[in-house]
């Protein structure tokens, strides 16, 4: 989607840059392969932008312009419907508000960005830094040295699932099986939300009725992944 | 200096953000600030027109690498077993470049190993998209 976004909006002036952050090229290599993208697909081995711009999950989106500055907090944006039936998120906001940015038609935000940029404190960034650590050390193949790194990343931020999910493939934990559930289900048992999308463009029951989703199909859908795409 | 210290040397392994150093110390991580870029001086610990106070009573030359991230108030991991530390960028700073507005700047690979980066799109609009295999 991606990939069609480039198409259609590159001759108005748009740069499309997507970040993987994965433990290493080839995890996200087949996605990028599959959808053919033509604009930069770059890798974050190090979680170097989630650092530089406090992200704590994925997908996050951030909109920089023509000057280089961010005209929008970030935000949790898909931009394809095709798991919507799953994540609730609806893309007809997103998709609507960056056509109308992009061609000058509106503003990129209606509040104000810097009061709504939410940063890290210094717990925060310690969980960085053990995250850092444990990701070296599993490098060097010290697993289990890392391990106890990887969890203390994880009780230092809590609400920092870069840190709690992303290092589930290292560690040999199934990010989509029952430790992430386990791990979802008792962060929404707090009342805390796994994601955080801006109130201008969250997905409401409105979004359903101009555009009605079909439900995925649960099958068709893990044999086109395991196709490729 | 190392005699402050005491204990024999061992090779540690220092991250900096996305850099790594070896160097050798004792059981207690001991570095050289100028490592992270700052140098000892008569007025503290210098970075270009920066000055931080030094207590009193620090030996001089390297630097225990718990009072050094204080001084400096980087968050540190040290893992005295593995020998090997990591500090962060200081919340503050992190925070003051993200609300100045601008993008902060990063260079990273794509699939073929060619760096990009985010500056070199200045003069159009960016959507920049963090996704994860997992």
């Amino acid at each position: 989607m991606w990939q069609a976004l480039h198409e259609e909006l590159a001759p108005e002036g748009l740069a499309v840059i997507t970040v993987a952050l994965d433990r290493s090229i080839d995890d996200p290599r087949p996605f990028i392969e599959a959808a053919g993208a033509t604009h930069p697909s770059l890798i974050d081995t190090d979680h170097r932008v989630a650092d530089l711009y406090n992200m704590v999950n994925v997908p996050t989106v951030l909109w920089i312009d023509e000057d280089g500055r961010i005209v929008r907090p970030q935000d949790v944006h898909y931009v394809s419907n095709q798991i919507a039936s799953i994540t609730k998120f609806h893309n007809r906001k997103p998709l609507a508000a960056l056509r109308a940015w992009v061609r000058g038609d509106a503003a990129a935000y209606p509040g104000d960005v810097v009061a709504d940029t939410k940063v890290a404190d210094d717990t925060h960034q310690e969980a960085r830094a053990a995250f850092a650590l444990g990701w070296w050390l599993s490098q060097q193949g010290r697993a289990e040295a890392a391990e106890r790194w990887f969890v203390r990343a994880g009780e230092l931020a809590p609400h920092d699932f870069t840190i709690r999910r992303g290092s589930m493939p290292i560690r040999g934990i199934d990010p989509m099986g029952p430790a992430f559930f386990q791990m979802a289900g008792e962060w929404a048992a707090q009342g805390k939300a796994y994601y955080l999308p801006l109130p201008d463009t969250a997905t409401d029951a409105d979004d359903y009725e101009a555009e009605p989703i079909e439900e995925l199909d649960l099958e068709a859908f893990a044999r086109s992944i395991e196709e490729g795409r | 200096m190392t005699q402050h210290y005491g204990s024999a040397m061992t090779t540690w392994t220092v991250i900096d953000e996305q850099q790594s150093h070896l160097l050798e110390s004792g059981d207690t991580l001991v570095l050289d600030p100028a490592l992270l870029g700052w140098q000892r001086k008569p007025e503290g610990l210098c970075r270009d027109e920066v000055c931080i106070p030094v207590p009193a009573d620090t030996p001089p030359g390297a630097m225990d690498a718990a009072l050094l991230a204080r001084l400096l108030q980087r968050p540190i991991v040290i893992d005295g077993d593995e020998h090997v530390a990591a500090f962060a960028a200081p919340a503050a700073e992190r925070a003051d470049a993200l609300r100045s507005g601008t993008a902060p700047d990063f260079e990273l690979p794509d699939v073929h190993g060619v760096l990009h980066r985010l500056s070199d799109f200045r003069g159009q609009k960016v959507v920049l998209y963090a996704y994860a295999s997992w």
